[in-house]
């Protein structure tokens, strides 16, 4: 009773606060999110009031583990749910701005124009279907690794939700107009408080599991997730440091200035791929590949060596991010240097993850889910070999500000981290749930070709496109002046935005048949489909020879 | 000498020279003797006995 009490009463007076922070708000923006959140507040205190029963704590909203006995599985449910529904979200802002690239028409004022729409696709895809992967496989891979529960219970849950309402004021901030101009960090001071806090819950939760382990040793996706944890605090708190116009208004200024602040910017924006990208979806890679191929990783020291040099290296090669700017010509080449020996590291990673299929590549043929981890790990092996190609300065010359950015950028978010997402969802959803497997495993193997096929339309048309774009900026004539004017460029290039859009249609159908094949196992139903591979053989012709009577 | 000259010379010197050395005791932990069997058997951890899920 004190407990429903107390929880109703907290409830209500955040919804109280938001309700004074909607009457003292000095701006629409932040007048929608206090409206927002004292919504969400109320929606919780009527669910906590009518839910009331002394009885049955289990049943409420936040379901409590059921014991020391059994892993708590319920974030972790939650969290693949919400990468499914999230990734769904970010795939269809990015085709919808792929179509307003090509067709300027679908420029909905003001609210759904390209500007607005396209941080709403970026954060979508990186930090709401990423991110949740991130934190559903984190959560069960350290209970796994470590052979204990989560610790602090509640605070679990309070990652979880707290997350979603970061991403939700994140996104609809975004549509609204309120951001503060930072490329993977838009959202406004208020919601980077927010987002702290919850960050920092996630790592007293995740440190705490690991501390109360059963098992001695640390396995080595648990370091890359804790890395990955530490860093983007890190990042997220240096490269947010702003001061609020009002405390009840959306808009602040950075503490840095001029260059300054841009190299703040890169750095955080660097690493944001380099330890939210990279470290984190490696320790999905480190756990799940192993589990699903059922082989120990190929080499458990070039894990440790390259994993510290990854720690070490990435966090230098952010300047790449600003050649010919004003930044120092020394720390345009710090950036350049340190981003070309960050390959080995990254090579590192895609050979151990690849060889870990040593003697089991016939699984590649039999098991899509195998499939989508080597390819990703294939994608992760060619933008991390592109990457360092395109830092170099002369390279960056031509490709710098280019789609030929966009073009590599996507061949690592969708065949890197989407595909080995694609993998973990397909791995975790009948283990969690207790079904005997996946709905289809047929429909698993046309997500996967649909979404190489997209992948394949997306990357080709942005290297042409980047590439065409670059040489006719640079183009002069004989009297040296340049040749092309910027709309140019623009008319140029539709076609291969048309075939980019295509791409990303396609990448999103195979996102329509995980969220299908997700929800029918779920659901608890099983497709009635032949088998991917069948045990060939002839029962008549299975006999040994008789010898024949004599004459 | 200003406060950026004198973090900028030890950032130089000694701190690069500490970074280098931890740098390099990490990597070359993994192949102190007796550390094979450890990596066999931490690599194989996640595939013993337990299963997955409920």
């Amino acid at each position: 009773m004190e407990a429903v009490l107390g929880r109703a009463g907290l409830w209500f007076v955040i919804m109280f606060l938001a309700l004074a922070a909607y009457v003292g708000a000095q701006d629409a923006g932040f007048a929608a999110h206090a409206v927002l959140v004292g919504v969400i507040a109320f929606a919780f205190l009527c669910v906590t009031v009518m839910r009331y029963d002394p009885l049955a704590r289990a049943q409420s909203m936040f379901r409590m583990p059921p014991g020391p006995s059994r892993y708590d599985d319920d974030v972790v449910r939650w969290g693949v749910i919400a990468t499914v529904f999230w990734g769904m979200a970010g795939f269809l802002a990015g085709v919808a701005i792929a179509l307003q690239m090509v067709f300027p028409a679908l420029n909905i004022e003001p609210w759904l124009n390209f500007g607005r729409l396209r941080p709403l696709h970026t954060s979508a895809v990186i930090f709401a279907f990423g991110g949740n992967a991130l934190l559903a496989t984190s959560f069960y891979v350290v209970q796994r690794t470590c052979r204990t529960t989560l610790a602090f219970p509640s605070l679990a849950r309070f990652v979880f939700w707290g997350y979603q309402l970061f991403i939700v004021l994140a996104a609809s901030g975004y549509l609204l107009g309120v951001t503060q101009s930072k490329e993977y960090a838009e959202p406004e001071w208020y919601v980077d408080i927010w987002l702290t806090i919850v960050w920092v819950a996630y790592f007293v939760v995740f440190v705490g599991t690991i501390v109360r382990r059963h098992e001695p040793h640390i396995y080595v996706a648990n370091w890359f997730y804790l890395a990955f944890i530490i860093t983007i605090a890190l990042l997220h708190i240096v490269n947010n440091l702003a001061i609020p116009v009002s405390f009840l208004g959306s808009r602040s200024y950075s503490a840095f200035g001029g260059v300054q602040d841009a190299l703040t910017q890169w750095w955080y924006g660097h690493n944001a791929v380099g330890f939210f990208l990279t470290a984190g979806f490696l320790a999905m890679m480190y756990y799940f590949v192993p589990k699903q191929a059922e082989r120990p990783v190929y080499s458990y020291r070039l894990s440790i060596i390259h994993f510290w040099s990854l720690i070490f290296l990435y966090i230098w090669a952010g300047p790449h991010h600003l050649h010919y700017t004003a930044l120092p010509d020394w720390a345009q080449t710090l950036g350049m240097v340190f981003s070309i020996i960050l390959w080995m590291p990254s090579w590192g990673g895609m050979i151990n993850g690849l060889m870990t299929l040593n003697g089991a590549w016939d699984k590649v043929r039999t098991d899509p889910i195998i499939r989508m981890m080597v390819i990703s790990l294939a994608f992760y092996g060619m933008s991390t070999f592109e990457g360092p190609v395109m830092s170099i300065k002369a390279v960056n010359s031509l490709s710098h500000y280019t789609d030929w950015t966009i073009g590599h950028v996507h061949s690592g978010a969708l065949g890197w981290n989407g595909m080995i997402t694609f993998a973990c969802v397909y791995f975790l959803v009948p283990r969690l749930w207790g079904r005997e497997r996946m709905y289809s495993m047929r429909m698993i193997n046309w997500h996967f070709w649909l979404a190489t096929l997209g992948i394949v339309f997306y990357a080709a048309s942005m290297w042409v496109a980047g590439l065409t774009q670059g040489l006719m900026w640079r183009e002069y004539d004989a009297n040296g002046y340049l040749v092309n004017s910027f709309v140019d460029t623009v008319a140029a290039l539709k076609p291969m935005f048309a075939a980019r859009a295509f791409g990303g249609i396609l990448y999103l159908a195979g996102g329509v048949l995980l969220t299908y094949n997700v929800w029918m196992t779920i659901a608890g139903h099983l497709r009635d489909e032949a088998p991917m591979t069948d045990a060939k053989h002839n029962r008549a012709a299975d006999r040994p020879i008789t010898a024949a009577p004599a004459e | 000498m200003t406060d950026y000259e004198t973090l900028r010379q030890f950032a130089d010197s000694f701190g690069l020279l500490v970074m280098a050395i931890i740098f390099l005791a990490l990597c070359a932990w993994p192949f102190r003797p007796g550390a094979s069997e450890r990596n066999r058997h931490a690599a194989n951890s996640i595939l013993e006995d337990h299963e997955d899920g409920e």
